[in-house]
Protein backbone atom coordinates (compact mmCIF):
# COMPACT_ATOMS: atom_id res chain seq x y z
CA UNK A 1 0.00 0.00 0.00
CA UNK A 2 1.24 3.69 -0.61
CA UNK A 3 0.27 6.97 0.17
CA UNK A 4 0.63 7.87 -3.53
CA UNK A 5 -2.62 10.02 -4.33
CA UNK A 6 -4.99 9.08 -0.89
CA UNK A 7 -3.75 12.57 0.73
CA UNK A 8 -3.30 16.22 -0.21
CA UNK A 9 -2.03 18.89 2.25
CA UNK A 10 -5.25 21.52 2.69
CA UNK A 11 -4.29 24.11 4.59
CA UNK A 12 -1.09 26.12 5.93
CA UNK A 13 0.10 28.57 8.26
CA UNK A 14 3.44 29.97 9.33
CA UNK A 15 2.60 32.47 12.45
CA UNK A 16 4.43 36.13 11.30
CA UNK A 17 5.29 36.07 14.84
CA UNK A 18 9.62 35.88 15.36
CA UNK A 19 9.63 37.22 19.18
CA UNK A 20 6.87 36.37 21.48
CA UNK A 21 7.90 36.83 24.84
CA UNK A 22 3.76 37.92 25.27
CA UNK A 23 2.57 34.56 24.04
CA UNK A 24 2.75 30.95 25.76
CA UNK A 25 3.36 27.60 24.08
CA UNK A 26 0.26 26.20 23.92
CA UNK A 27 -1.40 29.44 22.57
CA UNK A 28 1.41 29.77 19.52
CA UNK A 29 0.32 25.91 18.65
CA UNK A 30 -3.87 27.01 19.14
CA UNK A 31 -3.05 30.15 16.91
CA UNK A 32 -1.07 28.33 14.02
CA UNK A 33 -3.94 25.11 14.43
CA UNK A 34 -6.64 28.31 13.95
CA UNK A 35 -4.48 29.75 10.66
CA UNK A 36 -3.92 26.12 8.94
CA UNK A 37 -8.05 26.16 9.54
CA UNK A 38 -9.33 29.09 8.22
CA UNK A 39 -6.26 28.70 5.30
CA UNK A 40 -8.23 25.28 4.47
CA UNK A 41 -11.41 26.59 4.61
CA UNK A 42 -12.08 23.40 7.40
CA UNK A 43 -13.52 23.95 11.11
CA UNK A 44 -12.17 22.49 14.16
CA UNK A 45 -15.41 19.83 14.35
CA UNK A 46 -13.65 18.40 11.26
CA UNK A 47 -10.38 17.54 12.34
CA UNK A 48 -10.42 13.88 13.62
CA UNK A 49 -6.31 13.43 13.84
CA UNK A 50 -3.86 15.40 15.55
CA UNK A 51 -0.03 15.34 15.53
CA UNK A 52 2.27 16.90 17.34
CA UNK A 53 6.10 16.60 18.61
CA UNK A 54 8.22 17.30 21.65
CA UNK A 55 7.42 20.51 21.02
CA UNK A 56 3.77 20.08 22.12
CA UNK A 57 3.83 21.06 25.78
CA UNK A 58 2.34 18.04 28.07
CA UNK A 59 2.61 14.19 27.34
CA UNK A 60 2.93 13.35 24.03
CA UNK A 61 -0.25 14.65 22.16
CA UNK A 62 -2.50 14.90 25.34
CA UNK A 63 -2.26 18.37 26.81
CA UNK A 64 -2.57 19.71 23.60
CA UNK A 65 -5.36 18.28 22.25
CA UNK A 66 -7.11 19.37 25.73
CA UNK A 67 -6.22 22.99 25.34
CA UNK A 68 -7.58 23.24 22.07
CA UNK A 69 -10.64 20.72 22.80
CA UNK A 70 -9.96 18.96 19.76
CA UNK A 71 -12.09 15.51 19.05
CA UNK A 72 -10.12 12.99 17.73
CA UNK A 73 -9.91 9.23 16.69
CA UNK A 74 -6.06 8.88 15.66
CA UNK A 75 -2.70 10.41 17.44
CA UNK A 76 1.04 10.43 16.85
CA UNK A 77 3.56 12.16 18.78
CA UNK A 78 6.13 10.90 16.76
CA UNK A 79 9.40 13.00 17.83
CA UNK A 80 12.79 13.20 15.43
CA UNK A 81 13.26 16.61 16.25
CA UNK A 82 13.34 19.07 13.55
CA UNK A 83 12.14 16.15 10.96
CA UNK A 84 9.03 15.24 12.85
CA UNK A 85 6.55 17.54 11.22
CA UNK A 86 7.22 16.23 7.78
CA UNK A 87 7.38 12.14 9.07
CA UNK A 88 3.65 13.05 11.02
CA UNK A 89 2.52 14.64 7.56
CA UNK A 90 3.54 11.27 6.03
CA UNK A 91 1.84 9.21 8.80
CA UNK A 92 -1.17 11.15 8.47
CA UNK A 93 -1.45 10.27 4.73
CA UNK A 94 -0.64 6.54 6.08
CA UNK A 95 -3.63 6.84 8.53
CA UNK A 96 -6.08 8.23 6.08
CA UNK A 97 -5.39 5.44 3.37
CA UNK A 98 -6.28 3.14 6.43
CA UNK A 99 -9.38 5.07 7.05
CA UNK A 100 -8.44 5.65 10.44
CA UNK A 101 -8.81 9.41 10.30
CA UNK A 102 -9.96 12.49 7.56
CA UNK A 103 -8.68 14.75 8.60
CA UNK A 104 -5.43 15.40 10.59
CA UNK A 105 -3.71 18.71 11.93
CA UNK A 106 -0.23 19.12 12.52
CA UNK A 107 1.15 21.91 14.79
CA UNK A 108 4.38 23.21 15.91
CA UNK A 109 5.40 25.97 18.02
CA UNK A 110 7.96 27.32 20.36
CA UNK A 111 9.59 30.54 22.11
CA UNK A 112 13.40 29.68 22.02
CA UNK A 113 14.14 33.51 21.34
CA UNK A 114 12.21 34.55 24.21
CA UNK A 115 13.62 32.02 26.45
CA UNK A 116 17.38 32.24 25.52
CA UNK A 117 18.06 29.63 23.92
CA UNK A 118 21.25 29.11 21.34
CA UNK A 119 23.30 26.63 19.13
CA UNK A 120 26.37 26.52 21.68
CA UNK A 121 24.32 25.82 24.71
CA UNK A 122 24.57 21.86 25.93
CA UNK A 123 21.36 20.52 25.35
CA UNK A 124 19.95 18.72 28.21
CA UNK A 125 20.49 15.08 28.49
CA UNK A 126 17.96 12.37 30.06
CA UNK A 127 19.23 10.08 33.04
CA UNK A 128 18.78 7.02 31.16
CA UNK A 129 20.54 8.24 27.91
CA UNK A 130 22.82 5.39 26.84
CA UNK A 131 25.10 7.89 24.68
CA UNK A 132 24.75 10.72 27.29
CA UNK A 133 28.22 9.74 29.45
CA UNK A 134 30.20 9.12 26.07
CA UNK A 135 29.24 12.47 24.95
CA UNK A 136 27.72 14.80 27.47
CA UNK A 137 31.24 14.96 29.19
CA UNK A 138 33.44 16.88 25.90
CA UNK A 139 30.91 19.62 25.15
CA UNK A 140 28.88 18.61 22.46
CA UNK A 141 26.41 21.14 21.23
CA UNK A 142 24.47 21.93 17.82
CA UNK A 143 26.73 24.09 16.55
CA UNK A 144 29.95 21.72 16.78
CA UNK A 145 28.26 18.81 16.03
CA UNK A 146 27.47 20.27 13.02
CA UNK A 147 30.89 21.98 12.62
CA UNK A 148 32.13 18.45 12.36
CA UNK A 149 30.46 17.11 9.91
CA UNK A 150 31.57 20.24 7.80
CA UNK A 151 35.10 19.98 8.63
CA UNK A 152 34.88 15.83 7.47
CA UNK A 153 33.10 17.03 4.34
CA UNK A 154 36.12 19.47 3.77
CA UNK A 155 38.52 16.90 4.84
CA UNK A 156 36.75 14.19 2.27
CA UNK A 157 35.37 15.98 -0.79
CA UNK A 158 37.95 19.57 -0.75
CA UNK A 159 34.51 21.53 -0.38
CA UNK A 160 34.95 25.35 0.98
CA UNK A 161 34.23 27.80 2.99
CA UNK A 162 33.34 29.57 -0.05
CA UNK A 163 30.79 27.07 -1.44
CA UNK A 164 29.16 26.87 1.88
CA UNK A 165 28.56 30.49 2.34
CA UNK A 166 26.87 30.58 -1.10
CA UNK A 167 24.24 28.68 0.71
CA UNK A 168 23.57 31.61 2.93
CA UNK A 169 23.72 34.01 0.35
CA UNK A 170 20.99 32.12 -1.80
CA UNK A 171 18.55 32.18 1.23
CA UNK A 172 19.35 36.06 1.49
CA UNK A 173 18.01 36.68 -1.63
CA UNK A 174 14.87 35.13 -1.25
CA UNK A 175 14.54 36.23 2.37
CA UNK A 176 14.94 40.25 1.22
CA UNK A 177 11.17 39.79 -0.74
CA UNK A 178 9.89 37.36 3.04
CA UNK A 179 8.22 40.69 5.26
CA UNK A 180 8.48 38.17 8.44
CA UNK A 181 12.13 37.28 7.82
CA UNK A 182 13.68 38.00 10.46
CA UNK A 183 17.36 38.79 8.63
CA UNK A 184 16.04 40.57 5.22
CA UNK A 185 19.38 41.93 4.12
CA UNK A 186 21.13 40.73 1.16
CA UNK A 187 24.81 39.00 2.21
CA UNK A 188 27.55 38.07 -0.05
CA UNK A 189 30.17 35.38 0.31
CA UNK A 190 32.52 37.77 1.46
CA UNK A 191 30.09 39.02 4.68
CA UNK A 192 30.03 35.29 5.30
CA UNK A 193 33.24 34.76 5.44
CA UNK A 194 33.57 37.59 7.46
CA UNK A 195 31.33 37.20 10.27
CA UNK A 196 32.83 35.71 13.01
CA UNK A 197 33.59 31.91 13.46
CA UNK A 198 31.47 29.86 15.80
CA UNK A 199 32.76 26.49 15.52
CA UNK A 200 35.56 26.11 12.89
CA UNK A 201 34.94 25.74 9.93
CA UNK A 202 31.41 27.02 10.51
CA UNK A 203 30.56 31.46 10.49
CA UNK A 204 28.19 32.49 12.26
CA UNK A 205 26.18 33.64 9.16
CA UNK A 206 26.62 29.38 8.46
CA UNK A 207 24.00 29.21 11.45
CA UNK A 208 19.92 29.44 11.34
CA UNK A 209 18.50 31.92 13.39
CA UNK A 210 16.89 31.29 16.90
CA UNK A 211 13.54 32.78 16.67
CA UNK A 212 9.99 32.37 18.36
CA UNK A 213 6.88 31.23 16.11
CA UNK A 214 5.24 28.14 14.53
CA UNK A 215 3.43 26.76 11.94
CA UNK A 216 0.67 24.07 11.02
CA UNK A 217 -0.25 21.94 8.00
CA UNK A 218 -3.75 20.02 7.65
CA UNK A 219 -3.58 16.92 5.89
CA UNK A 220 -7.07 15.40 4.43
CA UNK A 221 -8.12 12.71 2.15
CA UNK A 222 -7.78 13.80 -1.44
CA UNK A 223 -12.12 13.41 -2.07
CA UNK A 224 -12.01 16.39 0.79
CA UNK A 225 -9.00 18.17 -0.63
CA UNK A 226 -11.11 18.43 -4.24
CA UNK A 227 -13.96 19.73 -2.72
CA UNK A 228 -12.34 22.69 -0.98
CA UNK A 229 -11.71 25.93 -2.46
CA UNK A 230 -7.66 25.92 -2.09
CA UNK A 231 -5.36 24.81 -4.72
CA UNK A 232 -4.77 20.79 -4.24
CA UNK A 233 -1.38 19.88 -2.85
CA UNK A 234 -1.10 16.41 -3.27
CA UNK A 235 1.54 13.92 -1.22
CA UNK A 236 3.43 11.58 -3.46
CA UNK A 237 5.93 10.14 -2.03
CA UNK A 238 7.66 9.71 1.44
CA UNK A 239 10.28 8.45 3.62
CA UNK A 240 11.92 8.90 7.05
CA UNK A 241 15.65 7.28 8.01
CA UNK A 242 17.31 7.40 11.19
CA UNK A 243 21.21 7.72 11.20
CA UNK A 244 23.68 7.33 14.11
CA UNK A 245 27.07 6.56 14.80
CA UNK A 246 26.85 3.00 14.09
CA UNK A 247 28.23 1.46 16.76
CA UNK A 248 31.15 3.67 15.86
CA UNK A 249 32.11 2.85 12.66
CA UNK A 250 30.98 6.19 11.96
CA UNK A 251 30.64 8.29 8.50
CA UNK A 252 29.24 11.67 9.02
CA UNK A 253 29.62 13.33 5.64
CA UNK A 254 26.37 11.00 4.77
CA UNK A 255 22.93 11.96 6.21
CA UNK A 256 19.85 10.15 6.33
CA UNK A 257 18.33 11.49 3.73
CA UNK A 258 20.23 8.81 0.86
CA UNK A 259 17.52 6.32 2.38
CA UNK A 260 14.65 8.72 3.17
CA UNK A 261 15.24 10.05 -0.18
CA UNK A 262 15.32 7.19 -2.30
CA UNK A 263 12.22 5.76 -0.60
CA UNK A 264 10.35 9.08 -1.30
CA UNK A 265 11.04 9.01 -4.96
CA UNK A 266 10.83 4.90 -5.71
CA UNK A 267 7.10 5.76 -4.03
CA UNK A 268 6.46 8.91 -5.79
CA UNK A 269 8.03 7.49 -9.27
CA UNK A 270 9.69 10.42 -9.65
CA UNK A 271 13.56 11.63 -10.74
CA UNK A 272 15.35 14.33 -8.57
CA UNK A 273 15.21 16.02 -11.67
CA UNK A 274 11.79 16.53 -12.02
CA UNK A 275 11.60 18.70 -9.02
CA UNK A 276 11.05 22.02 -9.67
CA UNK A 277 11.41 23.41 -6.27
CA UNK A 278 12.98 21.76 -2.79
CA UNK A 279 13.02 23.00 0.71
CA UNK A 280 15.62 21.51 2.04
CA UNK A 281 16.31 21.70 5.50
CA UNK A 282 19.33 24.46 6.57
CA UNK A 283 20.51 24.19 10.30
CA UNK A 284 23.59 25.07 9.02
CA UNK A 285 25.09 25.58 5.48
CA UNK A 286 26.69 22.25 5.50
CA UNK A 287 23.06 20.86 6.37
CA UNK A 288 21.88 21.87 2.99
CA UNK A 289 25.24 20.69 1.27
CA UNK A 290 25.23 16.79 2.69
CA UNK A 291 21.26 16.65 1.61
CA UNK A 292 21.14 17.88 -1.69
CA UNK A 293 23.77 15.36 -2.40
CA UNK A 294 22.40 12.73 -0.81
CA UNK A 295 19.35 13.07 -2.41
CA UNK A 296 20.74 12.96 -5.78
CA UNK A 297 20.41 16.12 -6.77
CA UNK A 298 24.24 15.80 -7.59
CA UNK A 299 26.72 13.30 -6.71
CA UNK A 300 28.19 12.74 -3.50
CA UNK A 301 31.16 15.48 -2.66
CA UNK A 302 30.05 17.34 -5.30
CA UNK A 303 27.28 19.66 -3.51
CA UNK A 304 29.63 22.38 -2.86
CA UNK A 305 30.10 22.94 -6.53
CA UNK A 306 26.75 22.53 -6.68
CA UNK A 307 25.65 24.80 -4.67
CA UNK A 308 27.98 27.55 -5.39
CA UNK A 309 27.44 30.53 -7.57
CA UNK A 310 23.57 30.75 -6.85
CA UNK A 311 22.78 27.86 -8.04
CA UNK A 312 19.64 27.76 -5.42
CA UNK A 313 18.55 31.45 -6.22
CA UNK A 314 14.93 30.87 -7.16
CA UNK A 315 14.77 32.57 -11.05
CA UNK A 316 18.51 31.86 -11.82
CA UNK A 317 19.70 28.59 -10.35
CA UNK A 318 18.56 24.95 -10.91
CA UNK A 319 17.42 24.11 -7.93
CA UNK A 320 15.53 27.21 -6.25
CA UNK A 321 15.52 26.44 -2.75
CA UNK A 322 13.96 27.56 0.45
CA UNK A 323 12.08 30.74 -0.99
CA UNK A 324 11.14 32.32 2.29
CA UNK A 325 14.69 32.32 3.29
CA UNK A 326 14.36 29.23 5.12
CA UNK A 327 16.09 29.09 8.88
CA UNK A 328 19.15 30.41 7.64
CA UNK A 329 17.58 33.89 7.41
CA UNK A 330 13.28 33.43 7.70
CA UNK A 331 12.33 31.39 10.96
CA UNK A 332 13.60 28.42 12.92
CA UNK A 333 10.27 28.14 15.40
CA UNK A 334 10.83 25.97 18.42
CA UNK A 335 14.51 25.27 16.62
CA UNK A 336 12.79 22.70 14.42
CA UNK A 337 12.72 23.39 10.79
CA UNK A 338 10.86 21.15 9.62
CA UNK A 339 7.26 22.59 9.34
CA UNK A 340 8.27 25.98 7.57
CA UNK A 341 10.15 23.37 5.12
CA UNK A 342 6.61 22.04 4.23
CA UNK A 343 4.82 25.37 4.43
CA UNK A 344 6.66 26.81 2.01
CA UNK A 345 6.63 23.92 -0.67
CA UNK A 346 3.10 24.12 -0.22
CA UNK A 347 3.21 28.01 -1.39
CA UNK A 348 5.21 27.04 -4.38
CA UNK A 349 3.10 24.38 -5.24
CA UNK A 350 -0.05 26.75 -4.83
CA UNK A 351 1.31 29.53 -6.47
CA UNK A 352 1.15 31.59 -3.80
CA UNK A 353 4.85 32.39 -2.80
CA UNK A 354 6.33 35.55 -3.17
CA UNK A 355 5.88 36.85 -6.54
CA UNK A 356 9.90 37.68 -6.64
CA UNK A 357 11.03 33.71 -5.69
CA UNK A 358 7.80 32.10 -6.94
CA UNK A 359 9.02 29.26 -9.40
CA UNK A 360 7.42 29.29 -12.92
CA UNK A 361 4.22 26.74 -13.05
CA UNK A 362 5.83 24.73 -9.92
CA UNK A 363 4.23 21.32 -10.62
CA UNK A 364 6.05 19.48 -8.04
CA UNK A 365 8.68 20.17 -4.94
CA UNK A 366 10.70 17.92 -2.58
CA UNK A 367 10.75 19.31 1.27
CA UNK A 368 13.52 17.66 3.25
CA UNK A 369 13.89 17.47 7.45
CA UNK A 370 16.70 16.14 9.46
CA UNK A 371 16.48 16.34 13.06
CA UNK A 372 18.65 16.02 15.63
CA UNK A 373 22.14 16.18 14.94
CA UNK A 374 24.42 15.07 12.00
CA UNK A 375 27.20 14.76 13.70
CA UNK A 376 25.77 12.50 16.27
CA UNK A 377 21.96 11.00 15.84
CA UNK A 378 19.68 12.16 13.22
CA UNK A 379 16.65 11.01 11.14
CA UNK A 380 16.10 12.55 7.61
CA UNK A 381 12.25 12.96 6.35
CA UNK A 382 11.15 13.42 2.72
CA UNK A 383 8.12 14.24 1.53
CA UNK A 384 7.10 14.59 -2.62
CA UNK A 385 4.53 17.12 -3.57
CA UNK A 386 2.76 17.79 -6.34
CA UNK A 387 0.26 20.17 -7.81
CA UNK A 388 -2.83 18.34 -9.15
CA UNK B 1 40.33 24.22 31.75
CA UNK B 2 36.65 24.26 31.25
CA UNK B 3 34.61 22.13 34.04
CA UNK B 4 33.58 18.57 32.38
CA UNK B 5 30.52 17.60 32.81
CA UNK B 6 30.64 14.23 35.00
CA UNK B 7 29.12 11.44 32.82
CA UNK B 8 26.28 9.57 34.20
CA UNK B 9 27.50 6.36 35.21
CA UNK B 10 25.20 3.09 35.56
CA UNK B 11 25.53 -0.43 36.19
CA UNK B 12 26.08 -1.22 32.05
CA UNK B 13 28.71 1.32 31.48
CA UNK B 14 30.23 1.21 35.33
CA UNK B 15 33.42 -0.90 34.45
CA UNK B 16 34.72 1.21 31.49
CA UNK B 17 34.34 4.57 33.76
CA UNK B 18 36.09 2.48 36.72
CA UNK B 19 39.00 1.15 34.56
CA UNK B 20 39.04 5.06 33.12
CA UNK B 21 39.82 6.02 37.10
CA UNK B 22 42.60 3.82 36.72
CA UNK B 23 44.07 5.24 33.65
CA UNK B 24 42.51 2.41 31.54
CA UNK B 25 40.56 3.12 28.04
CA UNK B 26 38.27 -0.08 27.42
CA UNK B 27 36.66 -0.80 24.04
CA UNK B 28 33.52 -3.24 24.00
CA UNK B 29 34.56 -6.86 21.85
CA UNK B 30 31.95 -8.85 20.56
CA UNK B 31 32.98 -12.92 20.60
CA UNK B 32 30.11 -13.51 18.13
CA UNK B 33 31.16 -11.29 15.26
CA UNK B 34 34.57 -10.10 16.85
CA UNK B 35 33.78 -7.00 16.25
CA UNK B 36 34.76 -3.66 18.29
CA UNK B 37 32.23 -0.79 18.94
CA UNK B 38 31.65 2.14 20.46
CA UNK B 39 29.68 3.41 22.61
CA UNK B 40 29.80 0.24 24.84
CA UNK B 41 26.72 -1.81 24.69
CA UNK B 42 25.92 -5.30 26.75
CA UNK B 43 24.18 -5.83 23.76
CA UNK B 44 25.99 -6.03 19.78
CA UNK B 45 24.98 -3.54 18.20
CA UNK B 46 26.37 -5.30 14.82
CA UNK B 47 24.97 -8.95 15.49
CA UNK B 48 22.98 -8.37 18.40
CA UNK B 49 24.74 -11.39 20.22
CA UNK B 50 25.04 -10.37 24.21
CA UNK B 51 28.63 -12.49 24.04
CA UNK B 52 30.39 -8.74 24.82
CA UNK B 53 33.13 -8.32 26.60
CA UNK B 54 35.45 -5.41 27.55
CA UNK B 55 39.12 -5.42 25.62
CA UNK B 56 41.76 -2.56 26.87
CA UNK B 57 42.82 -0.67 23.91
CA UNK B 58 45.55 0.90 22.99
CA UNK B 59 44.86 4.03 23.34
CA UNK B 60 45.69 5.62 20.12
CA UNK B 61 44.30 6.71 17.55
CA UNK B 62 43.74 9.27 14.69
CA UNK B 63 41.74 12.66 14.44
CA UNK B 64 38.67 11.35 12.17
CA UNK B 65 36.90 15.49 12.72
CA UNK B 66 37.19 18.14 14.86
CA UNK B 67 36.13 21.95 15.36
CA UNK B 68 37.19 24.06 17.71
CA UNK B 69 33.82 26.03 19.94
CA UNK B 70 34.99 29.49 19.70
CA UNK B 71 31.67 31.37 20.73
CA UNK B 72 29.23 31.06 23.48
CA UNK B 73 31.61 29.25 25.77
CA UNK B 74 33.91 30.68 28.62
CA UNK B 75 37.09 29.49 26.71
CA UNK B 76 37.19 27.17 23.33
CA UNK B 77 37.61 23.58 23.48
CA UNK B 78 38.28 20.96 20.60
CA UNK B 79 35.76 18.44 20.04
CA UNK B 80 36.13 15.73 18.02
CA UNK B 81 35.82 12.11 16.94
CA UNK B 82 38.97 9.93 17.07
CA UNK B 83 39.07 6.67 15.13
CA UNK B 84 40.71 4.38 17.58
CA UNK B 85 43.62 1.60 16.14
CA UNK B 86 40.92 -1.02 16.75
CA UNK B 87 38.82 0.57 14.34
CA UNK B 88 35.83 2.42 15.74
CA UNK B 89 35.65 5.64 16.43
CA UNK B 90 34.94 8.14 19.68
CA UNK B 91 33.76 11.37 20.53
CA UNK B 92 36.14 13.08 22.82
CA UNK B 93 38.45 16.18 23.38
CA UNK B 94 41.52 16.91 22.02
CA UNK B 95 43.76 18.84 25.02
CA UNK B 96 47.05 19.64 26.09
CA UNK B 97 48.22 21.52 23.00
CA UNK B 98 47.62 24.35 20.61
CA UNK B 99 44.07 23.79 19.44
CA UNK B 100 44.22 25.37 16.25
CA UNK B 101 47.18 22.68 14.97
CA UNK B 102 44.39 20.38 15.56
CA UNK B 103 43.84 18.71 12.47
CA UNK B 104 42.05 15.46 10.88
CA UNK B 105 44.14 12.53 10.02
CA UNK B 106 46.69 13.76 13.00
CA UNK B 107 48.00 10.65 15.37
CA UNK B 108 47.00 11.02 18.90
CA UNK B 109 46.96 9.33 22.53
CA UNK B 110 44.61 8.84 24.99
CA UNK B 111 44.91 10.79 28.35
CA UNK B 112 42.01 11.37 31.48
CA UNK B 113 40.87 14.29 32.65
CA UNK B 114 39.20 14.84 35.78
CA UNK B 115 35.35 15.39 35.50
CA UNK B 116 33.75 17.79 37.77
CA UNK B 117 32.37 15.62 40.53
CA UNK B 118 32.21 12.26 38.37
CA UNK B 119 34.81 9.62 37.51
CA UNK B 120 37.78 10.87 34.64
CA UNK B 121 36.82 10.84 31.24
CA UNK B 122 39.23 9.78 28.50
CA UNK B 123 40.62 12.57 26.27
CA UNK B 124 43.03 12.28 23.48
CA UNK B 125 46.55 14.66 22.89
CA UNK B 126 48.88 14.73 20.17
CA UNK B 127 51.36 11.22 19.96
Amino acid sequence: MSIKGKACIVGAYEHPTRKAPDKSVAQLHAEVAKGALEDAGLTRGDIDGYFCAGDAPGLGPMSMIDYMGLKVRHVDSTDTGGSSYLIHVAHAAEAIALGKCNVALVTLAGRPRSEGSSGTQPRSWGANLPDAPFEAPYGIVTANSYAMVAARHMHEYGTTSEQLAWVKVAASHHAQHNPHAMLREVVTVKEVLDSPVIADPLHRMDCCVVSDGGGAVIVARTEIAKSLKRPVVKLLGAGEAPKGQAGGKLSLTTSGAAWSGAAAFEEAGVKPADIQYASIYDSFTITVVVQIEDLGFCKKGEGGKFVADGNLISGTGKLPFNTDGGGLCNNHPANRGGMTKIIEAVRQLRGEAHPQVQVKNCGLALAQGTGGQLGARHTSATLIMERA
Amino acid sequence: MRKIPAPSVNPENKPYFDAASAGKLLVKFCGACEEYHHYPRSICPFCFSDRTEWRAAKGAGTVYTCSVLRRGVPEPYCIAYVTLEEGVSMLTNIVDCDLDAVKIGMKVKVVFKPSDGGPPVPMFTPA
